[in-house]
């Protein structure tokens, strides 16, 4: 029988470390296996025995991709913990905030990351020698959203300006109607970019997911809201632990995630798209229509177009968020600690992304939980290597090798989210 | 015949971190691509799955060490590099993740995983420069971008980076800031810390809390002083060290100094 072995030691352009190892016998896949080794950093025990107030700040460094989630599922836990709901502006300035992270995480992944999948080069530099106008389109836009992060953050990477309760300071009017003219600009290059994603070719393939993500009653999801399923599921984020399991694997640094029910979900773009299509903003729901998307999307590659309609979205919601903008009297609320538990789900850029914090009678943390979206989609990430690369054994090595790696990526893991470098090795036995 | 001109290699290099340090390159959207074509961006599996191997001109090192096949991957990244300069407070002093240097790391990893037999990790979180030779260490968690883009611009010119090593103090007052502590009596790092983010906290209503780590020579005892007239007590002086730049060695001294 012949045995054919690839390997490649980095699978580039995600965050962090890892391996794939993809088993093919007799013609077909025989198991598929997402192994990552990103050095723990312990962050759930490091927060023992710190201030309540401290955790948006340690929590962000899990993440320099996405600092802002866990900001805020800090925040909120720890104002579920203490009674305290943050309404009005505040409430305005963190979806806000979102909307910046969401725009640079998810441009960053569609130009620089994902792109260069669908048109065959090794990066977004390469790929600028012949897109240069796609990718300079990109990076403004991305930027655009760093501007957000920016003027109302402090800065890009772990913003200094979020503390529990609401802000340090809160912007003036004309700090935040400054951005509106770049806003305005990036929504528009958010519409290019929803085309020029869709105009992709596209492997023709499906899959039966279950899909998890957040829904609010008005809006499309960032902050609050019932964790649903296409399912049934409709729970509340107090529900959430007894609802999924999480499991450690010899192969991985990062906790799998599961239903509890059994079987494995999806948590992120798709599955946000699949669960508040009609949350989306006039402008997203007909851009998403025009590049050929239903309602859902159940095939993983076209992941890069529902990310693209998602960044007109936030662009489009920043917008609004600005144009109604008023001062608020006070930056932050005041909080009381107190000897609590406290819980709460937003969503990241790549999902739902829980924590839950025990504070003592001074607020100190003694007992956190963490559990991020990518290690809740490993489970299907390994399925979708699975049952979706049995159809393209028939390809040369390189470019099976090449598309394993393109399915990784629909998912645009983050592995030091997880734990993080994917080192690829399959096995043709 | 001269020989053609070959472009500096540069080299990006991942250890225990968030990526945010390596993500400031890609946040240079007006640069990224004049950077690109100043120099060959040789291996930076965060951007590119192109991969030179051999020898680098210059090599950004993220992150500290935790494992024992990091410790070893080091002192190969530093073979391979002419110059090596380090990116970020984990690289620098070891990071947040450094406080497992003042725990058990038994109970840590317990604390986070149901079978921390599956774990191999060491049990302290060093900087890059406690296992091989550093060319230049660049500050804050994160970085900042500007001053990242003036040590790679320097370093291919062959000329020391202009950085300044003194205080977030110092920065505020150029900047123009109220001072925090002295016109709210917010508690602050700014006169210990090592400047680079521009004065930012304090410019937005919030007192340094040491992401650069500590300025070249940092007076922490008066500042205790300071500090604990604002109301501060022995258990919140041990802990306003012991965060992002906690093994640092000014930090470390002056938290150890106070009872937790």
């Amino acid at each position: 029988m012949p045995t054919r072995t690839i390997r490649v030691d980095t699978l580039a352009r995600v965050e962090g470390e890892g391996a794939l190892k993809v088993v093919i016998r007799d013609g077909a896949v025989e198991s598929a296996q997402l192994r990552i080794f990103e050095p723990p950093r312990l962050f759930e025990a490091l927060l023992r025995g710190r201030a309540y107030t401290e955790a948006p700040d340690i929590t962000a460094r899990i993440c320099g991709i996405c600092p802002v989630a866990y900001q805020m599922s800090a925040v909120h836990a720890m104002e579920n913990a203490l009674g305290v709901t943050v309404a009005g502006p505040l409430r305005d300035l963190r979806r806000l905030l979102y909307c910046g992270e969401w725009i640079e995480s998810h441009t960053l992944h569609i130009t620089m990351l994902h792109a260069p999948d669908f048109l065959g080069y090794d990066g977004a530099i390469a790929m600028a020698r012949d897109h240069g106008d796609a990718v300079r389109r990109g990076l403004a836009l991305k930027k655009a959203g760093n501007d957000i992060m920016t003027v109302l953050g402090g800065r890009e990477i772990h913003p200094i300006n979020v503390r529990v309760g609401g802000f340090y300071r809160a912007p003036r009017k004309r700090e935040l109607a400054a951005l509106a003219g770049r806003l305005e600009r990036a929504r528009d290059a958010a519409l290019e970019m929803v085309r020029w994603t869709s105009g992709f070719e596209f492997p023709d393939r499906e899959r039966d997911y279950t899909f998890v993500a957040l829904r609010h009653p008005e809006e499309y999801p960032f902050n609050e809201g019932r964790i649903v399923s296409n399912r049934g599921l409709d729970i509340p984020a107090a529900d959430y632990e007894a609802n999924f399991a999480q499991m450690q694997v010899a192969r991985s640094t990062a906790l799998h995630s599961r239903l509890r029910e059994g079987g494995s979900y999806l948590t992120g773009p798709l599955a946000r798209y699949h669960l508040n299509f009609d949350r989306l903003s006039p402008i997203a729901r007909e851009a998403a229509r025009a590049a050929g998307l239903g309602r859902s999307c159940t095939n993983p590659y076209r992941s890069i177009v529902v990310r693209a309609v998602e960044v007109l979205y936030a662009c489009d919601e920043a917008l609004r968020i600005i144009g109604r903008y008023e001062e608020p009297d006070e930056a932050a609320v005041t909080l009381e600690p107190r000897a609590a538990s406290g819980l709460a789900a937003t969503e990241a850029p790549r999902g739902l992304l829980y924590h839950r914090y025990r504070l003592d009678a001074g607020g100190t943390i003694t007992e956190a939980r963490i559990v991020p979206p990518t290690s809740q989609n490993q489970a299907a990430i390994e399925e979708d290597l699975a049952s979706l690369i049995g159809g393209f054994l028939e390809l040369p090595q390189d470019a099976l090798r090449n598309r394993c790696e393109q399915t990784v990526r629909n998912y645009d893991p983050c592995i030091s989210c997880a734990t993080h470098f994917l080192r690829l090795e399959s096995v043709r036995l | 015949m001269t020989a053609p001109h070959r472009r500096p290699r540069l080299a990006v290099w991942k250890f225990a971190s968030c990526d945010g340090c390596q993500l400031s390159l890609l946040d240079c959207e007006d640069e990224l691509l004049a950077v690109a074509g100043a120099i060959d961006i040789a291996y930076f599996p965060e951007a590119t799955r192109g991969a030179v191997s051999g020898h680098y001109d210059l090599s950004l090192v993220e992150g500290s060490i935790t494992t024992a096949h990091d410790a070893e991957r080091i002192r190969q990244v530093r073979g391979r590099s002419a110059r090596l300069v380090t990116i970020g407070a984990c690289a620098t002093s070891g990071g947040i993740q450094a406080l497992r240097n003042f725990a058990d790391i038994r109970d840590f990893t317990a604390a986070v995983y149901a079978r921390p037999d599956y774990i191999s990790t060491l049990a302290t979180s060093t900087p890059i420069a406690g296992h091989v030779a550093v060319d230049f260490e660049l500050r804050g968690c994160p970085v900042n971008k500007r001053q990242l883009l003036e040590v790679i611009c320097a370093f291919l010119a062959g000329r020391r980076p202009a950085v300044a090593a003194h205080s977030v103090c110092m920065e505020c007052k150029l900047k123009g800031n109220l001072c925090v502590m002295v016109a709210h009596g917010t508690a602050c790092l700014g006169p210990v810390t090592h400047a680079g983010c521009g004065a930012l906290c304090p410019a937005y209503h919030r007192g340094c809390y040491g992401c650069y780590g500590p300025q070249e020579t940092p007076n922490t005892a008066s500042l205790g002083g300071s500090l604990r007239a604002l109301g501060m007590d022995e258990r919140a002086l041990h802990r306003i060290y012991r965060t992002f730049n906690a093994n640092a060695e000014a930090f470390r001294c002056e938290s150890d100094r106070h009872a937790d």
